[in-house]
Order: C-alpha cells, then sequence, then structure tokens
C-alpha cells in the first residue's frame, strides 16, 4: 500500500455531483480520504503534491482499447497496454474481444483478469465477444462470460453480423443487464472494392481517397448499420452502444433514438474528434487538394477504421459531445508494429495507438472553445462509466471513500509527442512529432500510484 | 561580376569561316564525298555556315548533318543535366568523309563523344574537326584540323561562340568570373 | 510535401535533376515540354541498325513488377538496355515476395545491392511512395500503381498527341470508360491539365470517382469536366481516349452487361466521326476489341495505338537517362 497522497490548491473537477473548485485531496488506504478544504490533518510520511494550476479528476475510463493479449503480443500486451493507459491517465481500460483465441470463454477472460492483476497498474475490464470466434453465427454463452468479468459484448473490428444476430444479442445481454456495443460497418459496401490485400478499409470516401487512388469508405457504411441497430433496439429492448461513431448521419440517428428514449449510446474517439480525412495524405493534416503528392503522403499511420472523415463529421461530432448525443470519448486504442504500418496504404492494418495522447488531443478542443473542461471531464469518466452500468459510478467521483481512481493533469504544458517513448508498444500514431497542450502527470489507480509524471 | 571582352566580331568570323572552306576543299581535294556533322548546338549553324561558304566558290551542296553528344559523354554524373537534341544525318556516312564542326575546342572530351557516336553511326573513311575556338587545356589527346582562332585561355575563363540563329548576334568573346584589373 | 517542387525553367535549357517519378502532379509544364524533346532524341537511337548508346553504362535498373505486365516490363527493360545501363528483371513469381518477404525488406536489399533505380509496378496505390520514402540512395519510377497513377504511360500519350498535334495547349481530350479504376486516366489528367489541354471524362456513373460527381465537392482531379454521354463528349475532340474494361467489373456489379456497356461506351467509327477530322484515337492497352473499341477502328488510320507503344520505349530512355544523369550542378 502506498504512503498517503495529498493534492494541494488543484482544480478538482466531479461530474458525479457537478462539483468544479480549486482544492485539496487527501487520499489514503486506497480511498478518497478527504476532499476541499486545506484543513485537517496530515498524515505522517504522506506525499505532498503542489498541484498549483492542475486538475483533479476521476480517473479517466476507456470503453475501448485493444489490449491484443492473448495472441498479438507483439502488438501490446496487458502489461505494456495498461502502463500506456495509466500514462495517459486512464484508471480503466476496457478491452476489446477480438484476440487470439477470442474472448468468448470464461478461461480467455479469466486469464485477462490474471495478467492485469500481475500487471498490478490499472483496472481491466473485458468485453465478450456477441459471436463465438467473432464469426458472426452462434452467441457466445453470455451469461458465463458476464459471471467471469465481462461487462459487455462487442464483435468490435467487425459489426454484428447480421440484423438477426443483433436483435438475438440484445434481447440476451438486455436481460443480463449488460450492454452490446456494436462496430458499425456494412461490408457490402466496404469490401466491394476488395483490394486484395486481405486488410480493411481505412480512407473516407471523399477528394483525398480520389485523390490518392484508394477505394474510399462512404459515411453510408456506418450510417445505414447505426439506423439497423436501432430500429432492433426498438424491437428487442436491451442496451445498445454504438462504438467510434465518425459521421455526422450516424450523429442525427442516436440524437433521434435518444429523444425518442431509447438505451442508446454512443462513443467517439480522440482522433476522429480532432483530425480529418486530409491526416492520410501526410503533412500532419495540412495537405491541400493543390498540392502535389509526395513520398510522406499515403500516411499509414493515419489509416483507421472507420476513417478519419471530413471536417463537417469532425465538427458535427464535437458538438454532439458536447450536448451529450455522444455520451463517452473512447480511444479505440489499437497498437500495431512497425512492419504492420510499413507496408503500402491497402497492406497496412487499421487503428492507432491512442491512449498516450487522448489527453493532450482532446485538450485541444477545450483549448479552441469547442469544448469547456468540466464536459470533456465528464466524457471521460461519468459518461462512460453510465455505459458500463450503476455498478460502476464509484469509478467516476472523486467523493469520499470511493475507490482512488484519480487523475492529476496540468491543462496548459506543451509537449511534443514522441511515439518512440511510449509505454504502449504501439507506436503508430500519426501526431508523432506533433505539439499538444495539457499532460497528464500523475495517476492512481485504487491507491496506488500507477503513474508519476511529476518528476519529469 | 563577369566580365566580357570581345575576341572576334561577326565580320572576322565570316573571314574565318570562309578561310576553313577553302581549307576544307583544298585538303580533301574538292568538296566531293564531303559531309559536314555540326555538333549540337552551336556547331550546327557553323556547319551550314560553311557548306554555304563551300557552295559560294565550288558550286558543290555539301550535306550537313547534326550530332548530339550527350549520350556518349563520360563526364554526366558530375554535371548538370544537359537537354538532349536530335541527332540528324541526310545521308549515309559509310565512305564519306565527315568533318565535325564545334564551336570551342577545350578538354577534347566533346569530340570524343562525337567520334564514338559517329562510329555508330557508320563507317566513315576519314574523320576530319573543324572548330571556331581552339582554347586549349586538352585532357585527350585530339587535335583539331582547322582552326579559326588559337586563344590562350586560363581554366576559370570561358569562350562564348555566339551565332545569329540562337543569340541573335555572330561574336566571339572571353567571359572571366573574375575581378579584372582596369 | 513534394518529390520536388516544379521548376519553371525557360524552353531549351535545362532543368534541375529530380530523384524520383512518382506522378505527375508535380511536373511543370515545360518540365514535361523538356522530357518530351529528349524522348524525341530517343527516337533517333531506336531507329538505328545499332539500337545502343552508352550514356548508363554501369548503371543498375531493377524492374520489380508486383503485378503482371508484360508491355510495360519489356518497354522499361529495352528502354535501360538501349542505354547500356544493366537492368534486371524482379516479377513475382520466384522471388522474394512469393516467400513472404515484404516490399520495403525487397527494397532495402536492392538498394544495398547498389541498384539505382528501382521502377515499380504494384497493384495497391501508393506503393511507390512508401518506397520513395524509405530510400536514401535509389530512385523510384511509378510504373503504375492500383488504381492511382501511371505517370509513364501518360507521359508517353502526351507525346503522343505532341507529335500530332503540335501543342497540347486548348486541346480536348476525351478519356472514355472505367475512370474510377484507371491509373492511366488520373495520371493523363495532370499531364494534360499541366500542359493547357482540357479533359472531358466520359463513363457510367457507376466507375467515376464520387467526388466528381458531387456537385460543390473538393475536386481530386484538375481541369476536368464530366459528360457521361459519349456522343456529346466526343463532339470536336482532338483525342479520344478509351480506357480498358476489366470483366471483373461486371461481376462486382458495376455494370449492367457487356452488351449494354458496349452499345453506350464503345468508341466506333460513327462516334469517331464526331470528333475533329484527324482525330487521334488512343489505348493505353492491352485492349478488349469489340468492347471499349470498336475492332476496325483498333487497327484503322486514327489508331495510335502502335506508335504509343513505341514512343513509350523512347519516352522511358528519356526519363531513365534524366533520373540517372546529371546529379548535381556543375561548378
Amino acid at each position: 500500500m502506498s504512503a498517503p497522497l495529498l493534492i494541494r490548491n488543484a482544480r478538482l473537477i466531479d461530474p458525479s455531483d457537478g462539483s468544479d473548485a480549486v482544492g485539496d485531496l487527501l487520499i489514503k488506504d486506497g480511498v478518497i480520504a478527504r476532499r476541499g478544504s486545506a484543513n485537517g490533518s496530515v498524515p505522517d510520511g504522506t506525499r505532498v503534491v503542489d498541484g498549483t494550476g492542475m486538475v483533479v479528476a476521476p480517473g479517466f475510463i476507456d470503453l475501448h482499447a485493444h489490449l491484443r493479449e492473448p495472441g498479438g503480443e507483439d502488438k501490446e500486451t496487458i502489461a505494456t497496454g495498461t502502463a500506456a493507459g495509466a500514462r495517459g491517465g486512464f484508471t480503466t481500460l476496457c478491452c476489446m474481444p477480438n484476440t487470439t483465441p477470442t474472448i468468448d470463454s470464461a478461461t480467455v477472460v479469466e486469464f485477462i483478469a490474471r495478467q492485469a492483476a500481475d500487471a498490478g497498474s490499472i483496472r481491466v475490464l473485458p468485453f465478450g465477444a456477441v459471436s463465438r470466434g467473432r464469426s458472426g453465427v452462434e452467441l457466445t454463452d453470455m451469461e458465463e462470460l458476464a459471471r467471469a468479468g465481462a461487462v459487455g459484448f462487442t464483435d468490435d473490428g467487425n459489426p454484428v453480423a447480421t440484423g438477426h444476430l443483433m436483435q438475438m444479442a440484445l434481447l440476451y445481454a438486455g436481460q443480463l443487464g449488460l450492454p452490446v456495443m456494436d462496430h458499425c460497418e456494412d461490408h457490402s459496401i466496404t469490401r466491394a472494392h476488395s483490394t486484395g490485400s486481405g486488410q480493411g478499409l481505412g480512407v473516407n470516401e471523399g477528394w483525398v481517397a480520389s485523390r490518392l487512388g484508394l477505394a474510399g469508405y462512404p459515411s453510408a457504411a456506418e450510417e445505414s448499420i447505426v439506423a439497423r441497430d436501432i430500429a432492433l433496439l426498438e424491437l428487442a429492448g436491451g442496451a445498445l452502444h454504438i462504438a467510434h461513431l465518425s459521421t455526422a448521419g450516424g450523429i442525427a440517428h442516436v440524437r433521434r433514438a435518444k429523444e425518442r428514449g431509447l438505451r442508446v449510446t454512443a462513443e467517439a474517439t480522440p482522433h476522429h474528434l480532432t483530425m480529418t480525412e486530409a491526416w492520410v495524405l501526410g503533412a500532419h493534416g495540412r495537405g491541400s487538394p493543390d498540392e502535389a503528392l509526395g513520398a510522406a503522403s499515403y500516411e499509414t499511420r493515419a489509416k483507421v477504421s472507420p476513417p478519419l472523415r471530413a471536417e463537417t463529421d469532425r465538427q458535427a461530432l464535437v458538438e454532439a459531445l458536447a450536448d451529450g448525443t455522444v455520451d463517452a470519448v473512447a480511444t479505440d486504442h489499437a497498437p500495431h508494429t512497425f512492419a504492420d504500418k510499413a507496408v503500402p496504404f491497402d497492406e497496412a492494418t487499421v487503428g492507432l495507438s491512442v491512449l498516450e495522447t487522448a489527453l493532450g488531443s482532446l485538450m485541444g478542443l477545450v483549448h479552441g472553445g469547442a469544448l469547456d473542461l468540466p464536459t470533456l471531464v465528464q466524457r471521460l469518466t461519468a459518461g462512460p462509466a453510465s455505459v458500463l452500468g450503476e455498478r460502476y459510478a464509484d469509478l467516476a467521483t472523486l467523493r469520499k471513500g470511493t475507490p482512488a481512481d484519480v487523475v492529476l493533469f496540468d491543462p496548459d504544458e506543451s509537449w511534443v509527442v514522441d511515439a518512440a517513448s511510449f509505454a504502449s508498444k504501439g507506436k503508430n500514431t500519426p501526431l508523432d512529432g506533433e505539439t499538444l497542450v495539457g499532460r497528464v502527470k500523475l495517476t492512481v489507480a485504487g491507491g496506488e500510484i500507477a503513474f508519476d509524471g511529476l518528476a519529469s | 561580376m563577369p566580365t566580357e571582352r570581345l575576341l572576334m566580331t561577326g565580320e572576322d568570323m565570316r573571314r574565318v569561316i570562309s578561310r576553313i572552306a577553302h581549307e576544307i576543299v583544298e585538303r580533301n581535294r574538292g568538296a566531293d564525298g564531303l559531309v559536314l556533322v555540326g555538333l549540337q548546338r552551336r556547331g550546327v549553324p557553323l556547319a551550314k555556315w560553311l557548306a554555304s561558304a563551300i557552295q559560294a566558290f565550288e558550286d558543290v551542296e555539301v550535306p550537313v548533318g547534326a550530332l548530339d553528344t550527350n549520350l556518349y559523354r563520360d563526364d554526366l554524373t558530375s554535371r548538370r543535366q544537359p537537354m538532349l537534341r536530335p541527332t540528324t544525318l541526310p545521308v549515309d556516312v559509310d565512305d564519306k568523309v565527315v568533318v565535325l564542326v564545334d564551336d570551342v575546342l577545350y578538354t577534347g572530351r566533346t569530340a570524343r563523344a562525337a567520334l564514338n557516336a559517329l562510329m555508330d553511326l557508320g563507317r566513315p573513311t576519314q574523320v576530319q574537326l573543324a572548330v571556331m575556338v581552339d582554347r586549349g587545356h586538352r585532357e585527350l589527346p585530339i587535335r583539331a584540323d582547322y582552326v579559326g582562332k588559337n586563344v590562350p585561355t586560363a581554366p576559370d575563363e570561358q569562350v562564348r561562340v555566339r551565332v545569329d540563329d540562337f543569340d541573335s548576334v555572330d561574336e566571339v568573346v572571353l567571359v572571366v568570373e573574375r575581378e579584372v584589373p582596369a | 510535401m513534394t518529390t520536388r517542387a516544379p521548376v519553371e525553367a525557360a524552353p531549351g535549357t535545362s532543368v534541375a535533376p529530380r530523384r524520383h517519378v512518382l506522378d505527375l502532379d508535380d511536373f511543370s509544364a515545360s518540365e514535361i515540354h523538356v522530357l518530351l524533346d529528349s524522348a524525341e532524341a530517343m527516337r533517333e537511337v531506336l531507329g538505328r541498325s545499332i539500337k545502343k548508346v552508352p550514356s548508363l553504362r554501369g548503371k543498375v535498373v531493377v524492374t520489380l513488377f508486383l503485378e503482371p505486365s508484360t508491355r510495360t516490363r519489356v518497354s522499361f527493360e529495352q528502354a535501360g538496355k538501349m542505354l547500356s545501363a544493366d537492368v534486371i528483371n524482379v516479377g513475382e513469381t520466384g522471388s522474394s515476395a512469393e516467400k513472404g518477404e515484404s516490399l520495403l525488406n525487397t527494397a532495402l536489399t536492392l538498394q544495398a545491392m547498389r541498384a539505382d533505380l528501382i521502377v515499380l509496378r504494384h497493384p495497391h496505390s501508393g506503393a511507390p511512395y512508401f518506397l520513395a520514402r524509405h530510400l536514401t540512395s535509389t530512385a523510384v519510377v511509378n510504373a503504375g500503381d492500383g488504381m492511382h497513377a501511371h505517370p509513364t504511360q501518360a507521359l508517353l500519350d502526351l507525346m503522343t498527341m505532341r507529335r500530332h498535334l503540335g501543342s497540347l495547349e486548348g486541346a480536348k481530350v476525351v478519356i472514355v470508360g472505367d475512370v474510377l479504376h484507371s491509373r492511366v486516366a488520373r495520371s493523363n489528367a495532370f499531364g494534360l491539365a499541366a500542359s493547357g489541354a482540357s479533359v472531358v471524362l466520359c463513363g457510367p456513373p457507376t466507375m467515376m470517382p464520387l467526388d466528381l460527381l458531387r456537385p460543390g465537392g473538393t475536386p481530386s482531379l484538375p481541369n476536368v469536366t464530366l459528360e457521361p454521354d459519349l456522343d456529346a463528349a466526343i463532339e470536336d475532340a482532338d483525342v479520344v481516349m478509351t480506357l480498358r474494361l476489366q470483366a471483373e467489373r461486371q461481376a462486382a456489379g458495376m455494370l449492367p452487361s457487356l452488351r449494354e456497356y458496349t452499345r453506350r461506351w464503345q468508341v466506333n467509327e460513327a462516334r469517331m466521326s464526331r470528333a475533329k477530322p484527324g482525330a487521334l484515337l488512343m489505348h493505353p492497352g492491352p485492349m478488349n476489341e469489340g468492347v471499349e473499341i470498336a475492332s476496325s477502328l483498333a487497327h484503322g488510320g486514327s489508331s495510335q495505338i502502335e506508335e504509343q507503344v513505341t514512343n513509350g520505349v523512347a519516352l522511358r530512355m528519356a526519363l531513365l537517362y534524366q533520373l540517372l544523369t546529371g546529379t548535381e550542378e556543375r561548378p
């Protein structure tokens, strides 16, 4: 057990009660022992941190991270993934079931829990697969998975293959009180222009795709599955969670469904909120239609599914995050090896390494005036907790007596992304070399220091 | 600032062309079987000029060709990319006397390249070389058969032969890059 | 970032050396002009009985073709050999690519073996850019990448057009067929735009880039207009270029039938008669005679298809010569 920790004079933002005030926070014996005034005794051996100018919030909860273990340890392990999460201010990561073997049995869920305990860093909550082997045919043993610790179900990487399977999943998971998360992609659209590479499409349908001679991934491929899932939610009940929403049209579907009182939630990634399709041209998103392509075009590190979209989609997504249509920021952290990305664009795997840049990227929205800081904190904490259900509410609060999952960050520190120094094995980010403003300084998970960046 | 010193006027050049035309005809005992081949680029108008001079006193129309030596150069990787220009030979050069015509003879490397190029195109009985200016500094055992003017030069100087076709003036100048004492 | 910013050089002067040829979007009008002039000089070499000059003696050119192609590979090989370069052909089969070696490792190996230039044909768009990004001393020429670009084909097309029209300034060029998947159409659009020609694209809407069909969208190609009706598109054209129709497009649901395609978009004599008298008919090959082009036309008087092939060798000679010589300013 770590020594007690007192953070002094920081801005304490707690979305669970809407409070936002400068004060102190004392962590002791794994829980939040005191919050607020500077008065009160300080236990012997307490580490005291000056939080002046910094923000204290509940630790961030990521609904969507690919930790790759088991089966993809070359890309990431639970140990490296949780270390990366801690550096990003996350105290809980929900890991995706597209592992080898798939998280479709209690054995794999238990294995993950054991690896996470051994890593001893932050919380890992696995999603189980909707279908056995994520093959889109038979439902998994959802009740057994839930008992072992699965917090929801998804075939992420793939959509829930058919409307029928989605209907069954919503009914069955709904009875267990767990959400079904869907990666909304109509394969009949996105796989029509097969490149023969075996990899998915990773560029928005639009001028960038045309300019580069790449098959584009249209917004309609997402929107149609979002609409399908919402119609099935209305039919079957349960709880639906839309993964990595990226299109203005998809947002409109979710907004209307929420207005009608349906139990749909949605997440958006830091990259879809802050970057556009222009990033695929290289040059950190600063390419224009009039410029010649160069050796840095075809930026495979910006290849992601769903793809980075048009600026109008990005703006709609930021608005949806601000107004609550999007409940949570989720990273879709997808680490890959150098070799996975050091290939022609069509052959490159999809996904970005996000955990360690998430806050810095998102603070750009706050500094730019598109979002206020308490709202951003809510979408990184209480928002995702609400998707997981009432029993996880204690992970998203600074209330006295709750588990000490806490992050301290400097909202104004400027730093340069250096992917080579990531704790994640995945160095695959187009943000490498970019300057971000806003940096995590300290992450405490269950009262233990998971990341300490104060010394540097 | 580079400075220029006039070496030959257009009138000087005309006299030289006339003299070389006579020398060529004298040495080859007439103009039959002669082909004048100008080296791209300024050798080509000079070769045409020679041909008309020969026709004026000999009443023979000597065929004139153009030869680009760039594909045969040995110094391409160490210098700025040259423009390729057409190679055209109006007649077969087999069993002919070919007079190569160029503006300036310097290291001899262009003449060497021209000889190689010509050999790929046929088998002349004899090849001769005519130049407007010989500025010395040879790097290969090559000499001209007909020389308009010998000009001693320093390596950092340049000799420019200007012809009306390309430069709107006929003249030869010496270009000096360094400061010249007044 | 571009491989090299376009430099406006006065006609007739030499141009600054470029390292790679990836597409025509970074070529200026004068660079194209200079290159085509060089290609004309190379045609003279092609006409000789001894078709060889020593300019690239000691240079190593590797053709790395990871997609089936005969004419483009042979054209590059012949061009290199006529310039006395050593040309090594690496193909799909029997190569390390077949054993699963990555493109990057293959290219780095070739670079370590001191290849001066790699000519790359690849089924995936952007592969030559990827090599250009990772190779430090070996030049890259794009011989066709996925559905992105085919700059040497476009240059030989420009050469063929310029030989017959004199100048491309103001010329109307109609490109007919599967524009969406055509690297030839894309590179031609850039080369023609730089040369002052106008381009009309014509073909089924299922085979057009969507951003070109969408009003107000950001166009991905310069200086092009769309005209789906071939009879209208071809009116007063100086050049008609018809693209190869891949049979698998129909299976992919992009075409009702070959019969319908032929009826609407085949270039035939009646349609050619609407173009300017003496208009050129071009095809990047290989042709599906009777599909995108009427058989009678493929071998008719206005067809430049065989000349395109000859010009292709001359053009590639000029390009190799340009890339592999004159790397530095004269002191």
